[in-house]
């Protein structure tokens, strides 16, 4: 039996029941590394569910495990020193027990995953064309011509002028803007029904950022796909994300709505997110607030709350015992927080910590600077 | 500080030259912050360096406290480069990184000879308190110990111990994520009045350049597109260019309007040959036969202004004449 034909195979043992409408469900996925200082716990019993075409946000400063989480998704770890637990369904299917082998049939075909350097994601040394008939050719068994048809339909609707040329070009002669183009066409190649985009516009000007997250979700709405869209800047989903997810220390830690999130925040790790975004329609010299610290080693997590060594509203409880993710009165919204935003525990909490001169009350408040330093100072020794 | 008709140009080769920056005129006022904006590759790095004469700049003058600095050579211009400073993009790798971190801010001083031993002493720990780093850990550990937010602090405290008059920062939070960034811009800010600095702040994020900037000033390969206030900017932006700026910010509000239309097309053209005219005109939606012609010169939008334009057709002129006179009606009822 040919290999191809094995795989064929492979295929179709995996009988797909998925529920309407349904399409990933994660339930307590945990990834630890095992390094020389002990296990680095970097995703902490996430669970998602996501729907057919809809989009999932997940927003956190870098070492949230957010990376990771979509990583962890795609069965994209490291071979070795990794412990990954918990469950993944795929349209019904379990994808934590499969091999390589088996995932190489999800892989492109049913879900794929666009990177946020451009400049390295392609090969450099094989044409544009080839990169992009490449799955084309082995997913969907087409011929050479057939292939050729559909990367050239698949440069124009990315939006990549002279596509005919381009497809005999190698990366290093594009921009990066037309690169990530590039590769998001590889990765709409075999029509996906979910898409990871990691930090897909990090690398990227504002402006070719715009055009790219349009891009992204134009695509989307064509194909009816789902998309996870990774990203440090709540700003660039708060208007293209159906859902969004706020990790952090490798938690989710909110997660609710757009609309709702925006709305009623509840957790103070997110309000300091949003805070901390310099906004265009605010007056220019307007103090930002700040979250002193930086995220916990993950080999070590404080004990209690995650966030509380740095949150302005920790009060005794956040630093011993962890707050469970509990549901709003807004259906599907969760939190996990002791003393939330917008409720009068936190508003007391916050009152007590201010008039107590705690630093990280004092950096989130009055953005002063130097007491976030000094939190960090604390917070790392 | 005044920069006259700056140009800087790189050979590339095959008698191709790099236009990277052509014929760019700004004053600077002392202790304002000067914002410089544009996508990446539009000269605004390069109008940095140049300004402090690393490389010189082909033609043009900068002059700083009356003096012409790109006529200055040696020891001339060597006396006046405590004066200014720069802050660089990635704090980390501008560190060395075998080196304390006392040692590194000391450096400046120990290479002029400043004061005593004590006296230097005095000068470092003083700026780390200023920047929120205590002595005790700068002594005793290197920059890798620190994260990318303290680093930059570092850098920070190192550009001040010469107490210099101008600091260029060159994109000093791109690298950095949200909640370090507002630290360090707000410790920006606190330093620009406890030094009585002036700042040239060059930035990709107009957001970022709106919250730090008294004046900003729009490029857009080599050329000068704006010059306005901030305020001014966001509300009435008179180049289309900035008006493209503007739409393409993501907004953290999930109400807001998608402003997609308006979202640029295409790529920077290159600078190895840039268009005729208006150097804008191939991206522009406003483009006409004029702008492939004549090039636009930057202009006050009204009268006696400081909001300067550099565009045939600016947006602020049809948007002007009827905004214009129901609002000083309603300040006139107001005022009975």
């Amino acid at each position: 039996m040919s290999p191809l034909r094995q795989r064929k195979e492979v295929r179709r043992t995996i009988s797909a029941k998925p529920e309407a409408g349904r399409l990933l469900e994660v339930t307590d996925l945990s990834t630890a590394f095992k390094t020389p200082r002990g296990l680095a716990q970097a995703v902490n019993s996430v669970s998602i569910v996501l729907d057919r075409g809809k989009t999932l946000g997940i927003v956190g400063e870098s070492g949230s495990g957010k990376s990771v989480f979509s990583r962890s998704v795609m069965g994209l770890l490291p071979k070795h020193n990794v412990v990954r637990e918990g469950s993944i369904r795929f349209e019904g299917q379990e994808l934590t027990s499969l091999s390589n082998s088996a995932m190489r049939t999800y892989w492109g075909k049913e879900m794929a995953m666009v990177f946020q350097d451009p400049m390295t994601s392609l090969n450099p040394v094989v044409k544009i064309g080839r990169q992009i008939t490449e799955s084309l050719r082995y997913h969907l068994d087409m011929d050479k011509k057939q292939a050729d048809e559909i990367a050239l339909t698949l440069m124009k609707s990315v939006g990549i002028p002279e596509a005919e040329r381009r497809l005999e070009e190698y990366p290093h002669q594009m921009s990066g803007g037309m690169r990530q183009r590039i590769v998001i066409a590889i990765a709409l190649a075999c029509g996906p029904k979910l898409l990871f985009a990691d930090e897909p516009t990090t690398a990227l000007d504002v402006t070719v950022q715009a055009q790219i997250l349009n891009l992204l979700q134009q695509q989307q709405r064509e194909r009816d796909m789902a998309m996870v869209l990774v990203t440090h800047d709540l700003g660039v989903v708060a208007g293209r994300a159906d859902e969004i997810a706020v990790m952090y220390a490798g938690q989710i830690v909110e997660r609710a709505p757009t609309r709702t999130l925006f709305a009623q925040m509840r957790m103070p790790y997110t309000e300091g997110l949003l805070k901390s975004i310099p906004k265009l329609e605010q007056p220019s010299h307007s103090r930002l607030q700040i979250i002193g610290g930086r995220p916990p080693d993950l080999v070590s997590p404080p004990p209690g709350c995650k966030f509380a060594p740095r949150c302005p509203y920790a009060q005794e409880r956040c630093h011993v015992e962890e707050p469970p993710l509990v549901e709003a009165d807004t259906p599907g919204h969760y939190y996990k927080c002791w003393y939330p935003v917008g409720t009068a525990e936190g508003k007391e909490a916050l009152e007590k910590n201010l008039s107590a001169g705690i630093a990280q009350a004092v950096a989130a408040v009055g953005g002063d600077s130097v007491a976030a330093a000094k939190v960090e100072q604390e917070v790392n020794a | 500080m005044r920069v006259e008709d700056l140009v800087v140009e790189f050979p590339a080769g095959r008698r191709m030259k790099v236009y990277a920056v052509s014929g760019i005129s700004l004053d600077v006022k002392e202790g304002e912050t000067l914002g410089l904006v544009g996508e990446s590759g539009c000269g605004k790095s390069t109008t940095g360096r140049a300004i402090m004469q690393l490389p010189r700049p082909t033609s043009g003058r900068v002059l700083f406290d009356g003096r012409d600095l790109t006529k200055l050579k040696g020891n001339e211009l060597r006396d006046m480069r405590p004066q200014l400073q720069l802050i660089f993009q990635d704090p980390i790798s501008s560190l060395n990184p075998r080196r304390k971190v006392v040692d590194l801010v000391r450096e400046p001083l120990d290479v002029w000879k400043r004061g005593t031993d004590k006296e230097r002493e005095a000068v470092v720990a003083e700026v780390l308190e200023a920047v929120g780093l205590d002595m005790d850990s700068a002594r005793t550990k290197q920059p890798h110990q620190f994260s990318g937010g303290q680093c930059q602090r570092i850098c920070i405290a190192r550009s001040l111990v010469l107490e210099p008059k101008v600091i260029i920062c060159d994109e000093p939070v791109s690298a950095l994520d949200v909640s370090v960034q507002a630290q360090i811009l707000n410790l920006l800010e606190d330093m620009k009045q406890r030094y009585g600095l002036t700042l040239v702040f060059i930035a990709h994020d107009l957001a970022v350049v709106k919250n730090v900037s008294d004046r900003i000033a729009v490029m857009y390969l080599g050329k000068l597109c704006e010059v306005a206030g901030p305020d001014d900017l966001y509300t009435r932006p008179a180049h289309p260019y900035t008006a493209a700026l503007l739409s393409a910010i993501p907004v953290p509000d999930p109400s807001a309007t998608m402003k997609t239309p308006a979202s640029l097309q295409g790529e920077l053209p290159s600078p190895l040959a840039p268009p005729s005219g208006c150097r804008f005109r191939t991206r522009c939606p406003r483009a006409e036969d004029r702008c492939a012609q004549e090039e636009p010169q930057l202009r006050p939008v009204l009268a006696g202004s400081d909001h300067y334009v550099a565009c045939h057709f600016p947006l602020i002129e049809a948007a002007e004449a009827p905004v214009a006179a129901p609002e000083a009606t309603d300040v006139s009822i107001n005022g009975h």
